[in-house]
Parts: C-alpha cells; structure tokens; sequence
C-alpha cells in the first residue's frame, strides 16, 4: 500500500462509525519502489490531502524532517517539497503493518503490501 | 444456456488461483477485459487534457484494467474480493496501489477522492446472495451511496456488467438513481449475441447526454414515406433467397451485429460469369 492511499483511506464502513479517520498506521515492514517524478498529478492531489494524515504518515515512515508540521501556502512552487511528497506518497509501499480504526480500535492487517479492508457479518 | 460463474460460488471462492491464472495466460480472456477497460475509459469521457487523473477501478482483479488506465497515465487504485486476483497483480508488478474489500461493504475512502470510477466484469456478482445475511438490494445501495460520496461532482463511473435479466438491471439502476446518480445504460452492439455488452453509466453532477451506442441503428427515424414503402415489402414478404435484397438484408444484419461484413458494391450478388 502505497501512502497516497492511505491517506484517503477511511473505515466508515463500519456499522456505528461517524468519521474512521485518519486510520491508526503502523509499518513493519516497508519497501521503496522508485517511480517516475510527475509534479503536475501532486498539485491536481494538493487540494484533496489531508496534510495531518501525510504528516503522521510521514513520523510513522520515519521522514518527518521532510514534511513542515503544517501546511505551507504555497506548496505548488516549492519543488523540493513537491519531489519529498512525490517520494513519501508514491515511492514508499508498506508490505506489513496494520491499520487501526480511531473509533472502534477495528485492525485491518496489512499483508503482500494489500490492505484487508473486509468486514464480518456483524460489523456490516 | 451457459453456466453463469455467479452460480457456482461467491466471488472471493470462484476466483481462486486456477481461475486466476488464466487472467494472466489466457490471451482471449486477455483480449476481451482489455478491449472492455478501452471502451468503459472511453465512456468515461475525461477531459481531453492530458492530464493524469486519480481514478478508482473496482473489481481489479489481475490489474488489466489497470494496464488500459496505465496506458493513459492515470494513476489509479484497484479494489477486489480475491485474493488471489491480487496476488496475480502483484506478481504482475502493476502500477496501482491495491485494495482487499467487498464493493457491497461500501467504498472506503474519504469524500471527493476520485476523478471517475471504472468496474469491468464484477456489478453482477452484487445481484447474488452469497452469504444468510446478504441482501442485494441493501448491498447496491450501500455500495452506489458510499461510491457517489467518494467520487468528486463531475466524476462519473462506468460499469461493464453482465445482467443476467431485466429485472437485475432494474435493480441496479434504480439503486444507483436512489444513490443520487443519474445516467443509464449503454448497449454495445445490441442486436449480436456475442459482441453485445452493456456498460452503466453514472453521472454525479453536470447535464450531459448519455453516450452513443456502438453498433446500433444510425438513423432510427427515417423519413416516413420509406418506412411505408418497407412496411408494403414486408407485407409482400420476405425477398426470394439468394437474390440481391435477400444477400444485402443479410450483410446489413451482419453490421448490425458488428462483424466484419464486406462494403456493398455493383458487384454484390451478381451472378459469375459462365468461365467459372
């Protein structure tokens, strides 16, 4: 699982769950995946981010001196910036670790780098 | 009539690693999903910019959908039932990021994440019940609602499906009209029995008409006069066999169906001459 997904993963699928996000990310094992710099897909993604969801990302992933706390203004300009989120968000696949639903506590396994977002009968 | 896969087992049991395998070997099966991802893409009517999009593909299986949006630099993220279909893709080392979900469980991802959705293949396997507690009508629902909230307001999402009756289509498209899309279906090739194949369209926000059907009549209201002049010729019967209106009705019902059929010229149906 790539970190561009998790950050618009919820699990407000779960019964009883209003908001399930941002998800509760641990990495056992993790891979980096090199791939091709694409700036203009990062900024039409901008908008859509949550920035706490990439900066906790980014602390669980070890790279947090690369991501400000907060977002800064004008983050399309600054292209060092945009090749650390290009590097955070698309080249860094989790291949263990888990996901936990701030709500409920629910873990979803992450296994083969393939998020198991499946639900049993009484949580649907 | 053929056996229907949705039958015989539920999805995450059907596709197990032999069925899998063959979505990485077998070329027909290849061929066909391939062809099937162009054309849903194409309904998906992106804006001719270029640009890359972030685009949801349910029911991914093996990834070659995937390939079809990999094609057109869009990024992409699948979601599937099987394990097995993934593992496949992941062997396959395809480019976007995969998901094991139930699309009947709800789509889950934050509001407004996508720039459209395709789903080759796998709306059908919605129409059954797999499990006691399952219901299908519950289930589409679930799934149309948490797909339109996931989409962004001019997404849309395109379904190849495989309805196995009118009352299956009416299901899904009054729940997805009850999720708050509109749209409708489109018939490829409406009068072959192999070629035909019907892709859902939905549609978040925006007026747009719905597109055009390949392989359908062109122009469906002709002037009157002629319609009454074929209705007299209908009247009079069938042309004779083996003559020219007869072998020219039966190319026409070959385009129709969209197989390759020989343009019509002065030398259609005319007899050899006596050297042969």
């Amino acid at each position: 699982m790539k970190l561009s997904t998790y950050n618009f993963l919820t699990s407000m699928a779960i019964k009883g769950v209003k908001v399930g996000y941002p998800l509760k990310l641990t990495i056992n094992k993790k891979d980096v995946i090199e791939s091709e710099f694409n700036p203009v897909f990062i900024e039409r993604l901008l908008p859509k981010l949550d920035w706490s969801a990439v900066y906790s990302a980014a602390q669980v992933a070890e790279l947090a001196d690369d991501i400000p706390a907060a977002q800064p203004d004008n983050v399309a300009e600054d292209e060092q910036l945009l090749q650390r989120l290009h590097h955070l968000l698309f080249e860094i696949d989790v291949l263990e670790g888990q996901l936990e639903c701030p709500e409920t506590g629910r873990v979803f396994p992450i296994t083969d780098g393939i998020p198991n977002m499946l639900l049993n009968e009484d949580e649907v | 009539m053929a056996r229907r896969p949705e039958h015989s087992a539920p999805p995450e049991i059907f596709y197990n690693d032999d069925e899998a395998k063959k979505y990485s070997t077998n070329t027909r099966i290849i061929e066909i999903q391939v062809e099937m991802a162009e054309r849903a893409l194409e309904l998906l009517a992106l804006p001719d910019d270029d640009e890359p999009r972030f685009i949801l593909d349910i029911g991914c299986g093996s990834g070659l959908s995937g390939s079809v949006l990999d094609d057109s630099d869009h990024i992409w993220v699948g979601i599937d039932i099987s394990k097995s279909m993934l593992d496949i893709a992941v062997e396959r080392e395809v480019a976007g990021d995969l998901i094991l979900g139930d699309m009947g469980e709800g789509m889950p991802f934050r509001p407004g994440t996508f720039d459209g959705a395709i789903s080759i293949s796998a709306l059908q396997w919605l129409c059954n019940a797999d499990k006691s507690y399952h219901n299908p009508h519950k289930r589409l629902l679930k799934f149309f609602t948490t797909l339109f909230s996931c989409l962004t307001r001019t997404a849309r999402a395109v379904f190849q499906f495989y309805p196995e009756n009118s009352d299956q289509i009416e299901m899904v498209t009054a729940q997805a009209m009850k999720a708050g899309f509109y749209g409708g279906l489109v018939v490829d090739f409406p009068n072959s029995a192999k070629a035909k194949k019907y892709y859902l369209v939905l549609m978040t926000g925006g007026a747009a008409e719905l597109p055009k059907a390949l392989g359908s009549p062109e122009e469906e209201r002709r002037i009157n006069y002629i319609k009454k002049r074929d209705a007299c010729r209908d009247a009079r019967g069938k042309a004779p066999k083996k003559s020219r209106d007869w072998i020219l009705a039966k190319k026409e019902r070959r385009r129709r169906q969209g197989l390759e059929t020989r343009p019509d010229t002065k030398y259609t149906a005319r007899k050899r001459s006596g050297r042969f």
